[in-house]
């Protein structure tokens, strides 16, 4: 078996990838689908529990209105139809993570279908269809002991608690995704953006993917190009970032291609992906080969969403993110590619928090997406989950832009914060990090000049380009704490 | 099957012949089967929070438990 991987582009010259993606949304009602216990994340264990949703018995389950609403509008944001009439179907399966043996879900009735999200990448639009947006309860989180790492391989027991069991769940499923060429695994990035936009837009979950209340499977398939016959494809479980939805795809374009090159056959199977390696490994067959027995839920009724309910609450949708972003955009000046830019590094709303704290668009967007994205990435994480706020991210602009700071010693102080060393002014002190004075500036010039005076010579003689080498040097003798721009100045005076 | 048991049960899967035949009289493809006896949609309650158990109730009837949660035996044997 190939256990090398192909180089992404490389794969994706001679194969056609096909990306499929299922995303799960808890809602953000305040009680469970079919019993008032609170949703609240992160109470103690098992404190969030009633008889229906613990299944004991002689409990029935009521559905809580509200999370119907959501749905809606979910399916109408997303361009859907909504169902005139359908049923919960109870999901059988003998995991310990619903205490009744069975999850409410939705089968072949969900509640929309037919929708579609647009999303842009590299100035091309991609629609993204959608098949099917269908509601159902949440299970319990079960910690698994005596395993390495709390994993359930290996585990000797589980420990359950039921607080999230019957929390509200949308599952949103796209159709296969065709035509992204190269850009697989950012239009999968780019949609998974979108929708969570679009979802905290609607204000029906908190789409916190860190907490789980959005989470995202990742089906891939190759296929070679031109071929117009599906390949066999992976479903890769529990993607919990915007960044590792494209790592995996990424992952799985490389593997894939690599096994079809060899000859070898891609297994259909469940994967799970890696956030430490970006890699993704096989499930087990025992994990999948399940037969659900789904039947309708006879403890619930029907629901029949009236049309005046529907056509209410579309007149109440927000406008969607493309619209917002649109204005947004005009009011700063950015461009649609600094637009596109920003969203799809997820860091559009930390550049408005930004302007809004006082900085200038301009450098608003140029120390998210110039700067701060990089250091994420370097850092591994989350660009939202750099340890600077939008107010230090000010500050710091503010600082450079009165001239207190450079852009060099600006960063350095950014990478401080970050660092934990303390808030932008008590960096900036316990560094003693300012611009150089002028005579500090006029002894480095000085000193530069005299140090290669080949250069000086030429920079007599009119040539402009010979500044650079001296400026750097000026740079390198002040630690990053001199104002280029001054420094020219100085440079071409002192030179003649 | 002794001869009673069987002349009892021939009247019986006659009476249960019969009713399937009534019923595929009327079982069109146009009507859909039942799933519930019930004939009501909608049924809704409001997104109220009620009280619910504390942990120590709902663990009460819990074959096992530890550190406040239903232990269970492993979901996965070993390969």
């Amino acid at each position: 078996m190939t256990t090398t991987l192909g180089a992404y582009d490389d794969v994706l010259d001679r194969y056609a990838p096909v990306l499929g993606l299922e995303t799960h949304v808890e809602l953000g009602t305040a009680t469970k689908l079919f019993c008032g216990c609170s949703t609240a994340f992160g109470a103690p264990p098992n404190t969030q529990v009633c008889p229906t949703c613990l299944g004991l018995p002689g409990s029935l389950p009521v559905t809580n209105e509200a999370a119907i609403e959501f749905t809606v509008k979910i399916g109408l944001a997303l361009h859907c139809e909504i169902a005139t009439w359908c049923r919960f179907a109870r999901k059988n399966y003998f995991y310990p993570d619903m205490p009744k043996d069975y999850q409410v879900s939705q089968y072949d009735e969900p509640l929309c279908t037919d929708g579609y999200l647009d999303v842009v990448v590299g100035g091309e639009a991609f629609r993204v269809e959608i098949e099917r947006v269908h509601l159902e309860e949440d299970t319990g989180k079960s910690l698994h002991v005596g395993g390495a790492t709390g994993r359930i391989h290996g585990a000797t027991h589980s420990l359950v608690d039921y607080n999230r069991a019957g929390i509200p769940l949308v599952e949103i499923v796209t159709r296969p995704v065709q035509g992204t060429g190269h850009k697989a695994a950012e239009v999968a990035r780019a949609y998974v953006t979108e929708l969570r936009d679009v979802l905290r837009d609607l204000g029906v979950s908190d789409v916190r993917m860190e907490q789980g209340s959005l989470r995202c499977d990742v089906n891939l398939s190759l296929m070679p190009a031109g071929a117009t016959q599906l390949g066999t494809r992976t479903e890769t479980k529990n993607v919990n970032s915007l960044r590792s939805v494209e790592r995996a795809v990424r992952h799985e374009v490389e593997r894939q291609g690599a096994r079809l090159d060899a000859g070898e056959r891609v297994v259909q199977e469940t994967r799970h992906f890696h956030e430490d390696s970006g890699t993704t490994s096989p499930g087990r067959s025992k994990e999948e080969a399940q037969d659900y027995r789904y039947f309708p839920e006879p403890d619930l009724v029907p629901l029949a969403p009236a049309r005046e309910l529907v056509e209410g609450l579309r007149a109440t949708l927000p406008e969607p993110p493309s619209v917002r972003r649109a204005a947004f955009a005009e009011v700063n000046g950015f461009t649609a590619i600094d637009l596109e830019q920003m969203v799809n590094a997820g860091v559009l709303d930390l550049v408005g928090e930004t302007i809004a704290a006082g900085a200038s668009p301009t450098k608003s967007k140029g120390w998210w997406l110039g700067y701060l994205v990089g250091r994420a990435n370097e850092l591994d994480v989350e660009v939202s989950e750099l340890a600077i706020t939008v107010a230090q991210v000010a500050r710091i602009s503010e600082l450079e832009d009165s001239g207190e700071l450079t852009n060099k010693l600006a960063r350095q102080v950014a990478d401080a914060v970050i660092a934990g060393e303390g808030d932008v002014d008590a960096v900036i002190e316990s560094h003693g990090w300012k611009v150089a004075g002028e005579d500090e500036l006029i002894v480095a010039v000085d000193a530069a000049l005299a140090a290669q005076p080949d250069i000086a010579a030429k920079i007599r003689d009119g040539n402009q380009g010979a500044v650079g080498p001296i400026v750097g040097a000026v740079m390198k003798a002040t630690g990053g704490a001199a104002d280029a721009t001054r420094a020219r100045e100085l440079i071409l005076e002192r030179a003649s | 099957m002794s001869d009673s048991e069987l002349d009892a049960m021939a009247g019986q899967l006659d009476v249960i012949l019969s009713a399937v035949g009534r019923v595929q009289q009327v079982a069109a493809a146009d009507i859909p089967p039942t799933s519930h006896a019930v004939p009501l949609t909608n049924v809704f309650r409001p997104d109220t929070a009620a009280a619910g158990l504390s942990a120590e109730e709902a663990l009460a009837a819990a074959p096992a438990a530890e550190q406040d949660r239903f232990r269970v035996p492993r979901i996965l044997d070993d390969e």
